[in-house]
């Protein structure tokens, strides 16, 4: 009983906390708090439940097929915590990022224009915040596939609100652009989930499952979903709106939808291909699963090479950091996945996700602390940083040597997991894929934290930040390292709900 | 009229939507040919709710009304941004310079 609730609050608090915040906007981060703390306790609840096997509702009391499942096992934990702990983050750093300095009331039109404008996406950013967390939530719970659907519709439009929300010319044609690929993806992946409920007349990953997928229709209907969730998960080539709508969106904004927002329509892709579809799964498929991933790990890092401003190199990487999920497909996937590697793939898989989503999130509030310190983002302009603001460009070297898998750190531990799987799978392409990404991260991350540790001509002028601010990328950093230096304890939590998984504590 | 002609209309409409949105400039075009996209998709799933002769499968015309309710909150949201998006550039169509 207590873990049911657990689950449905996990979906339901943060939804209930973004409809007071519409309502009174001038509250809005007071609501966000609340749903915040009351989110946290659920999921505490959630993981002391999990100690003894995964959790699972069947809602309503309807019996799935008619009524829908939401489960939670270990991955899925790992994901929602993720989820947790980046929203804590960003929404602790809006509180700074849209605090409204007391001024006097401007005089002129424009100045008054300018105040409301700012007011105005202050107060948008709480609820469009909060429906985002209840869409990734519901995403990562659910296990009907129309049901995600309509999470996956809140995450995308919240996500393009959010980009939308600085309201100049540049941010505006990156939303619109970021909407039409995420209808696009997202009619595609309704399509083919209509062509699969009229093939099964279920939409239950688990029922689904246990089908034969053995018609043109089922393979015809596996390709469209397949398609419209690389769109939203913007794997390489479907990567374009990606940088503009990161690069644009206030940083509170771009370290949740770098970090987490491609991170469940992934979880999609792994639960069409690893579950529902696991039948339908042939090597040739999963191998251009795969060689599309590395494919983005090289343009993604080239491209986040030639960048001259820190949050489109910031978003660059991402489109290279989600290249490496793919792996997983041929490692683990099909026949693969009752070799004795699939685990380590399989698991290294989710130390990149989670990963890579903290060292993303601590990266992009940098970003925003540098912008508002120099009132850009070059990365020339990053000169002598060190001296002004070190807690940042020590939370930005952390994070990085994460993205670049060094030891010790979550990025470490995901690469090394994946290279000894590609190795036993006698799959060593994979790994030279693997290695070449992390020497081309070093390149891309090398260059603004070479210009924030030199000595700069002349002195910047900058808006001091309170090292209070600075902590919370370090502390985002800090996490992600941890996950490699206590790798063992994770490892096992994400097994809790997996085949071949021993009931019991840990 | 039998459930095929309808499947063969969904296709066909599925195809003008998807077709139009690749082709047009124009933002509220392009918004325009998502939901006749969205149309043939949900007339489809009707589609899929007629074979259960002679009793009607009730899911997929609920799958249809959620659809409708999200591919409304999209339209409401394309149309607020194109408009904002004219009145900052005065243009009604993407500048098509991908980075």
């Amino acid at each position: 009983m207590t873990s049911e609730v657990a689950v449905v609050g996990m979906v339901l608090l943060p939804l209930l906390a973004a409809l007071p915040a519409v309502v009174w906007p001038r509250q809005g981060k007071h609501f966000a708090a609340v749903g915040l703390v009351a989110t946290w306790v659920c999921l505490t609840v959630l993981w002391i439940q999990l100690w003894q096997g995964p959790v699972s509702v069947v809602l309503g009391s309807w019996p799935v097929p008619l009524g829908i499942a939401w489960a939670v096992d270990g991955a899925r934990a790992a994901l929602l915590t993720l989820a947790g702990a980046v929203m804590t983050a960003v929404l602790i750093y809006a509180r700074k990022e849209f605090a409204l300095v007391h001024q006097p009331e401007p005089t002129s039109q424009k100045g008054r224009e300018k105040l409301l404008g700012q007011r105005r996406q202050a107060e948008s950013f709480w609820p469009l915040m909060l429906l985002l967390w209840t869409g990734l939530n519901l995403v990562v719970v659910t296990d009907d596939l129309f049901n995600a659907y309509v999470g996956l519709e809140l995450v995308s439009l919240s996500a393009v609100a959010v980009v939308a929300l600085a309201g100049n010319a540049e941010a505006l044609s990156a939303s619109l652009r970021y909407l039409a690929y995420a209808l696009m993806g997202s009619l595609w992946y309704l399509l083919g989930v209509t062509l699969l409920y009229g093939q099964h007349a279920t939409l239950d990953v688990g029922l689904l499952s246990q089908a034969a997928w053995s018609t043109p229709t089922d393979i015809l209907a596996l390709a469209i979903i397949t398609v419209g969730l690389f769109i939203k998960t913007a794997l390489f080539p479907f990567h374009a709106w990606l940088p503009s709508a990161h690069a644009s969106a206030p940083a509170a904004g771009s370290a949740v939808l770098s970090a987490l927002v491609p991170k469940v329509a992934f979880l999609l892709i792994l639960k069409i291909w690893l579950d529902a579809g696991a039948a339908a799964a042939s090597p040739a498929a999963l191998n251009v699963l795969g060689v599309l991933g590395a494919m983005a790990v090289v343009y993604g890092s080239l491209l986040a090479l030639r960048q001259e401003r820190l949050k489109l190199l910031i978003a660059w990487s991402t489109v290279a950091q989600i290249g490496y999920l793919f792996f997983v497909f041929p490692l683990a996937g099909g026949p693969a996945q009752e070799q004795p590697w699939s685990t380590d793939a399989w698991s290294g898989m989710w130390f990149q996700l989670v990963s890579h989503g903290l060292a993303k999130a601590a990266m992009f509030l940098c970003a925003g602390l540098w912008l508002q310190a120099l009132g850009h983002d070059r990365i020339t302009g990053l000169r002598g940083m060190v001296n002004y603001m070190p807690i940042t460009v020590l939370a930005f070297g952390l994070a990085g040597v994460s993205l670049m898998g060094l030891p010790p750190s979550g990025g470490f531990a995901a690469k090394y997991l994946l290279l000894v799987a590609a190795f036993a799978a006698g799959q060593w392409w994979w790994a030279v894929v693997i290695v070449l990404g992390g020497l081309l991260a070093a390149l891309y991350l090398y260059r603004p934290l070479a210009a924030a540790m030199s000595r700069p001509e002349t002195p910047p002028e900058l808006k001091p930040v309170a090292a209070g601010w600075q902590c919370l990328p370090l502390l985002l950093a800090l996490t992600a390292a941890l996950l490699g230096l206590a790798s063992a304890w994770p490892f096992e939590a994400l097994q809790i709900g997996r085949p071949d998984w021993q009931e019991g504590p840990l | 009229m039998s459930a095929s002609w309808y499947a063969v209309v969904a296709s066909a409409l599925v195809a003008v939507g998807l077709y139009g949105f690749i082709v047009q400039r124009h933002i509220l075009r392009r918004v325009m040919a998502f939901n006749v996209m969205g149309s043939g998709i949900f007339l489809l799933l009707g589609t899929m709710a007629r074979r259960g002769d002679p009793l009607t499968d009730p899911v997929p015309q609920a799958l249809v009304i959620t659809g409708i309710v999200v591919a409304l909150a999209a339209t409401a949201l394309a149309v607020a941004l194109l408009i904002v998006h004219a009145r900052v550039t005065s243009r009604a169509a993407l500048a098509e310079d991908d980075e």
